[in-house]
């Protein structure tokens, strides 16, 4: 690591010239080459049409939200974004996902008590940091805009998009074996999928972190498994269990 | 005079989520006038669940009230009434804040819908929502007030960046923080097989639009269950906030008696 370079500013410029902020003394680097914008928890790196271009994990962006441990080449150069981590024993906190108000006048609607080390603005600190940043004083430079205070921003862990509840578990699918598709086999590759015939019997199989389930949907009579009809509740499937309904029988198993 | 028994379905489901220790989501529905309201709670200490609590029970027994005392009834003064009523609970939760210190600051979102003369008016304020689904298709009707909407708005970030922001669940409106506010109010064409779905970011942060979509299809028969799994799925997903979920599915049409469709229908009686 050469240097580290707190992103406390609301724009900071990277290029070859000695006006950037963080200046890279590279033919292969433009004057002003990227830049990074900071709105209250967001930085986005943005290429300002430099010759050779900006990658971000060996791809190139035009404009890209910095997610933790992004690392992000201009010229030779690599610069790592690093974004606050939470403090230890926060990893539970309440203050997650909890939705605040932004308001361009006045102070910040009262803020839930948060422990100390979160009291300050997540403030991420850019290329190839060692520890992540200690909580620095609240800086209202760190602010878009005068007009927008931030209201408490909260040190949250990168937001992952929601990821799929089946990732994880092994994939599964059922077989049919009597009626006129007795033979195939159907993939169980999304969260739900429905079996039967709809305004007769239908159950759908779900598949969750804690594995795969039957539960009946619609229909008179309810499914039939291992020789038992179950009731309202989710069943838990096993490997080789044998599913009836809607007078069609078939096997759930485990592709291995 | 608003009567849609046996018009309209009704399924919800709420939940404090994985995370939190107190459900702060309020949910209030009544299939026999049409009407759904939903809010979403955020204030220190646990004040949210009043604000969201004092939106719901007033706005659902006001506009009740409201509704069956109304002598004529058109599409515009059911606009201008959810409206009102907006900001009447607005007046109340701010009152309820000044008055005491641990409210000091509470506010909630809020999405009220209500079902009249085969239209729906929709008035909403945050980043509560309220979805479509027709011919298989999920969409989002309500905008929200958040930053995020403001920066997708202005061609700032994508929707496909905003998905990776961390500026989530800053909303630029809510009920009870100022003295005055205003919700967003739209009326829409209903048509019969249409299932809405009311839900708190709770919902949307946790489960994709493309699983919200999945589940409405494959469930669509049994409305609680879908309404059952969506929870679920937020909850599988980490559950990191409360989830609420209203889900409303609009079995036939519902013209007004005194609407043009009504007074051909009462002929042919």
């Amino acid at each position: 690591m050469i240097r580290e370079v707190p992103l406390d500013k609301e724009r900071i410029m990277i290029g070859r010239k000695a006006s950037n902020d963080i200046q890279i003394e590279n033919l292969a680097v433009s004057g002003e080459h990227a830049c990074i914008v900071t709105i209250l928890n967001d930085s986005f790196l943005e290429d300002l049409g430099s010759t050779n271009g900006t990658l971000v994990n060996g791809n190139p962006i035009k404009k890209h939200i910095l997610q933790n441990s992004d690392v992000i080449e201009i010229g030779k150069y690599k610069l790592k974004y690093v974004a606050d981590a939470p403090a230890a024993g926060q990893a539970a906190s309440e203050d997650f996902e909890k939705t605040m108000i932004l308001r361009p006048s006045a102070k910040p609607a009262a803020a839930p008590a948060a422990p100390p080390a979160a009291a300050a603005p997540a403030k991420p600190a850019a290329p190839v940091a060692t520890a992540a940043a200690p909580a620095a004083a609240p800086a209202p430079a760190a602010a878009a805009k005068p007009a927008t205070p931030p209201p408490t921003p909260k040190p949250v862990p990168p937001a992952a998009p929601a990821a799929k509840p089946g990732e994880g578990q092994p994939l599964a699918a059922v077989q049919i074996l009597t009626g006129p598709s007795a033979g195939k086999e159907l993939e169980l590759t999304k969260n739900l999928t429905t079996l039967g015939k709809p305004g007769l019997q239908v159950a759908v199989i779900t598949k969750r972190p804690q594995g795969y389930f039957i539960t009946h949907v619609e229909g008179a009579k309810f499914p039939v498994v291992n020789g038992k009809t179950i009731d309202a509740q989710a069943q838990p499937l096993k490997d080789h269990d044998v599913v009836e309904l809607a007078g069609v029988k078939m096997e759930f198993f485990f592709k291995k | 005079m608003n009567d849609l028994s046996g018009t309209i379905e009704i399924a919800t489901a709420t939940h404090q989520g994985m995370v939190r220790s107190h459900n702060e989501d309020s949910i209030a529905a009544d299939a026999a006038t049409g009407l759904a309201v939903l809010a979403d709670g955020m204030g220190g200490y646990n004040a949210g669940e009043v604000a969201s609590g004092i939106a719901v029970a007033m706005i659902s027994s006001e506009l009740k009230k409201a509704l069956s005392s109304a002598e004529e009834l058109d599409i515009a003064k059911v606009e201008r009434l959810v409206g009102e009523h907006a900001v009447r609970a607005n007046n109340a939760i701010y009152q309820a804040s000044q008055s005491q210190p641990q409210y000091a600051g509470m506010g909630t979102t809020l999405v009220t819908a209500l079902w009249h003369d085969n239209k729906m008016v929709v008035g909403h304020i945050g980043d509560s929502r309220l979805y479509r689904f027709r011919n298989s298709k999920l969409e989002q009707v309500t905008k929200d007030h958040s930053l995020l909407q403001e920066q997708i708005d202005s061609g700032l970030i994508t929707k496909e960046q905003a998905r990776h922001s961390q500026n989530k669940n800053l909303v630029t409106r809510a009920v009870g923080i100022d003295p005055d506010v205003e919700a967003e109010v739209h009326s829409y064409d209903v048509q019969p097989g249409d299932i809405y779905l009311l839900c708190s970011d709770g919902l949307n942060d946790m489960v994709r639009d493309e699983d919200m979509q999945l589940t409405l299809s494959s469930l669509q028969a049994n409305l609680p269950l879908a309404a059952e799994q969506l929870v679920q799925q937020a909850n599988d997903n980490g559950g990191r906030d409360n989830v609420s979920v209203i889900l409303v599915r609009v079995q036939k049409s519902f013209a007004a008696r005194g609407g043009l469709v009504g007074k051909l229908k009462s002929w042919f009686r």
